[in-house]
């Protein structure tokens, strides 16, 4: 079909308004939030039902024509900037809570809905999702689901994929696939959700998302500890997993995100603290008496120099303002802002921190670190210009250092924000030849034509 | 029509401040016009990414540029959410005046910019020529409103229900004041801008009325103009500095402690855009702009800061529910939330019950509810389904374009709500 006869197509598919060709309508879905150079999309596609979508599926297969779906476009490793001459595809039309069923707790969702409104609709039932990625409040379940994203309450709770109990999707061909069910057993089939979970858009166009819910904890309580020294923060989070509590939300902060912060907030932070542990128990009302009151006996015996307790919602949340404050106070002392997210097992937290100084000072760069300590997925934020080039230069080979590491240590390239564009040069050191060629015989097999956010994860 | 080249220079200025946006897209989550298309162009990262790409020279017509820069309701939400704390509002209404400098202004906007608003004398002269006559075009539809719609099929007025020119307006009811401070000991200046000299003149009214009470000093110069941000967002940079040069020449004349307004909109615009406009000016004015910023006050910080508020007096049993809506321009650009409330708190005789989203825009915009009627509507009965939510007979805010976007709706809808500025219920009780 001539470039022409194609958007006719599309247009007569979609409506003329839902089909978006000029070039500074599609010069705004170019980019991401990867610090990586944006790409104009051909075209932009945006369905307004399932139907729709599954149209413009075959019809890019059809033709050879790229496509990447885009829901809010937060990405953080370019898995939603598009490829050359593609198609982008927006869910931001598909965004109906189909069902939210309190007897089988789970929600049936499209792939458009935001995450906060999905939480905020079940929290109303006295209903839980706790996977919380930093941009809930703008990202979508359909990118949680392709991105496998993450978030605070992963050491207790999980991350997306361990919400995901049904999908629909559509495959490169146009036919619909479904993988799952609304049971929480089932042994149907092969488990296709589980490969579609992460792949970024790469394997299927997901239409339809199940995902299990659970009962709301009816009790939690936030602290704040602060530490003289990294390590002695590190032990305090060995011992208290050791000791068989698992907080639902266990995070930390290092001396450089402190200082940024409280220069940013003033909220009173110990500026010559090491580091500090933000800690949350939830669940029971009595378990959280006895695991808050066990954490901070911890924490003490371990030497922390201060320690804050929320009494009310209004401390709990001083408590966590800190933490997000983390990255807009980081964001703001430089123009640019490389967020890593490199992630090692938990006992190597202390050996990932020292080689983050380590490469710091190697590289003259500022890193601010502030993560999820309870599993291990730190944040390694360098703060940099990219307009100046020589310096540029120094945070690639400082990112690179990073991954170098954590590999080293066991760990991995992404805890959360995906392999993309920015990390699919190293996945081939993490896995090893075979798992590249694995896993591009699958990506042949159910795309032929190479059009599902081609070049993502295992390159072109 | 100077270079694309030349554009693209220009724009370059804004490079630094365009450079803090990381595109994380949080902004997204605020946009009240995000939140009725879903399109990116319409959200701040979509348009600062359109500003970079004219920057570097990408686009071969600007005007695309501009027409999606013109779909913006400059209510700053997105500024007063940005994590990177990227100056949206700075940005935009530069870009806009670089853009419109060299695209030019459209024919209706330069013949009302620079042929009515930018003389406030001759301004004032058609519009009282135009309140005798409006009855002719318009009738009344909601008594309890106040609000009209046109008589005729009318492409500028289509189906809205607006507030009409008051029959006699501010500044024909007090033409000028210069009273000495009383028991208060302050004196204060009031700018009464447009929509309060010529739709409003009871909320006018109002403030006088407070600041008598209060035994404040009043200094109101005959011959007000605009504040300049109709034309400042438009781009029309040559109207608002002249607006902005015969203000400061008013209000130089006369020493006073603070300058008052009761608009969200005047306030911020004398006290973020006058500076920001501000660096070509000479010495004496851009010295005149700063005393000017550092002192103007929004009417309800002034009582509540400056003065205290008075103890109500209201007697009746029945408590009346209001509730409040938050101008952006008033909480997002200046902070200003508790004391609005607390005036109306002041006034024993009503109850207020917050509505939910009490600080999400109305949609109004100034010019864009002008340009974009459909999508301003569409965000404005956003506001009203709240509104009515709350269950109050009253709604107050504190920015006559938001109470004439909020009078639209409700009256279009047929609520039997009433809309008031929060200084007239405090005022009531006096």
């Amino acid at each position: 079909m001539s470039n022409q006869a194609l958007v006719q197509e599309f247009q007569r598919i979609l409506g003329k308004e839902q089909v978006f060709l000029e070039e500074t309508d599609r010069a705004t879905y170019a980019y991401d939030a990867a610090v990586l150079e944006p790409v104009l999309p051909a075209l932009v596609l945006q369905p307004r039902s399932t139907d729709e979508l599954g149209q413009v599926v075959r019809l890019c297969h059809e033709n050879s024509l790229p496509l990447t779906v885009r829901g809010a476009g937060t990405n953080l490793s370019g898995g939603s900037i598009p490829g050359r001459g593609g198609a982008v595809v927006l869910t931001t039309a598909l965004n109906q809570i189909l069902e939210i069923n309190e007897a089988d707790l789970y929600a049936v969702v499209q792939p458009g809905v935001v995450t906060a409104r999905l939480a905020a609709a079940v929290e109303a039932r006295g209903l839980f999702y706790p996977p919380d990625p930093g941009s809930m409040a703008v990202s979508t379940l359909g990118g949680n689901v392709a991105e496998n994203a993450g978030g605070l309450r992963g050491l207790k709770y999980g991350v997306t994929r361990d919400y995901v109990m049904s999908l629909t999707f559509w495959a490169a061909s146009g036919e619909t696939v479904k993988t799952g069910s609304r049971t929480v057993k089932c042994v149907s089939g092969y488990n296709l959700a589980a490969l579609l979970v992460g792949s970024e858009g790469t394997l299927g166009v997901i239409s339809e998302i199940i995902l299990k819910l659970i009962p709301l904890p009816a009790d939690r309580r936030a602290m704040m500890a602060t530490f003289s020294k990294m390590s002695k923060a590190s032990e305090t989070v060995a011992t208290i997993i050791a000791q068989r509590i698992v907080p639902a939300t266990l995070e930390l902060l290092d001396n450089f995100t402190i200082r940024a912060v409280e220069d940013y907030s003033h909220a009173g932070l110990p500026v010559d603290a090491g580091a500090l542990l933000l800690i949350e128990v939830d669940g029971h009302p009595a378990v959280v008496a006895e695991d808050a009151d066990k954490v901070e006996s911890i924490c003490r015996q371990l030497g922390a120099t201060q320690i804050h307790v929320a009494r009310d919602l209004a401390e709990r949340d001083r408590v966590w303002s800190a933490r997000r404050s983390a990255l807009p106070a980081l964001a703001k002392l430089k123009p640019t802002c490389v967020l890593e997210d490199a992630t090692v097992p938990r006992s190597q937290i202390p050996a990932m921190i020292q080689a983050l100084e380590a490469i710091s000072r190697k590289y003259n760069l500022p890193i601010g670190t502030f993560g999820h300590a309870g599993d291990g997925n730190l944040h390694p934020t360098i703060l940099t210009d990219r307009r100046n080039k020589e310096e540029w230069a120094r945070v690639e080979a400082a990112v690179d250092a990073i991954f170098e590491e954590a590999l080293k240590l066991g760990g991995t390239l992404s805890g959360e924000h995906g392999i993309g564009t920015a990390k699919s040069r190293f996945l081939e050191k993490e896995f090893g030849t075979g798992t590249i060629l694995f896993s591009k015989k699958i990506k042949a097999a159910v795309d032929p034509h190479n059009i599902l956010n081609p070049g993502k994860i295992i390159g072109c | 029509m100077p270079s694309i080249r030349a554009l693209a220079k220009l724009i370059k200025e804004l490079e630094d401040q365009l450079v803090v946006c990381m595109r994380c897209g949080l902004c997204q989550a605020v946009c009240p016009l995000f939140a009725e298309t879903g399109r990116e162009a319409d959200v701040a990262r979509g348009k600062l990414a359109l500003l970079d790409g004219l920057a570097k020279e990408i686009f071969a017509n600007p005007r695309g540029v501009q027409d999606r820069l013109a779909r913006c309701l400059l209510c700053g939400s997105c500024a007063a959410n940005c994590p990177s704390g990227v100056k949206v509002l700075d940005i935009f209404i530069k870009a806009r005046a670089i853009l419109s400098g060299y695209l030019g202004l459209s024919p209706v906007k330069k013949a009302v910019f620079r042929g009515l608003l930018s003389k406030p004398a001759f301004f004032n002269r058609i519009l009282a020529w135009g309140s005798k006559f409006q009855g002719i075009f318009v009738r009344p539809v909601d008594d309890l409103l106040g609000s009209s719609c046109s008589r005729f099929l009318s492409p500028l007025l289509q189906q809205r229900h607006f507030k009409p020119l008051a029959p006699t307006p501010l500044h024909r009811q007090v033409p000028a004041l210069n009273t000495a401070p009383g028991a208060a000991g302050l004196k204060v200046a009031f700018f009464a801008g447009c929509l309060i000299d010529k739709i409003f003149p009871d909320v006018g009214a109002a403030v006088l009325k407070s600041l008598e009470h209060h035994g404040v000093g009043v200094f109101l110069p005959p011959d007000q103009g605009c504040c300049g941000i109709p034309a400042l967002s438009a781009g029309d940079t040559a109207t608002f500095d002249k607006l902005v040069r015969h203000n400061l020449a008013l209000f130089s004349s006369e020493p006073f402690d603070y300058l008052v307004t009761a608009c969200a909109t005047c306030t911020a615009t004398v006290k973020k855009m006058w500076p920001l406009m501000a660096l070509e000016y000479g010495p004496q004015e851009k010295a005149q702009i700063e005393a000017l910023q550092a002192r103007v006050l929004d009417i309800s910080q002034f009582l509540v800061e400056k003065v205290g508020l008075a103890a109500g007096s209201f007697a009746g049993k029945e408590k009346l529910a209001i509730t409040y809506h938050d101008p952006c321009h008033l909480k997002k650009s200046l902070g200003v939330a508790a004391q609005p409330r607390a005036l109306i708190r002041a006034h024993p005789g009503y109850e207020l019950k917050e509505m939910s989203e009490a600080d999400w825009c109305c949609g109004c915009g100034g010019s864009f509810n002008l340009q974009h009627y459909e999508i301003s509507a569409a965000i404005g009965r956003r506001k009203r389904e709240n509104i009515v939510k709350s269950q109050a007979a009253v709604v107050a805010t504190g920015c006559p374009a938001c109470m004439l976007q909020i009078t639209d709706m409700l009256s279009q809808a047929g609520d039997r709500i009433r809309v008031k500025h929060a200084v007239e219920i405090y005022a009531e009780d006096l």
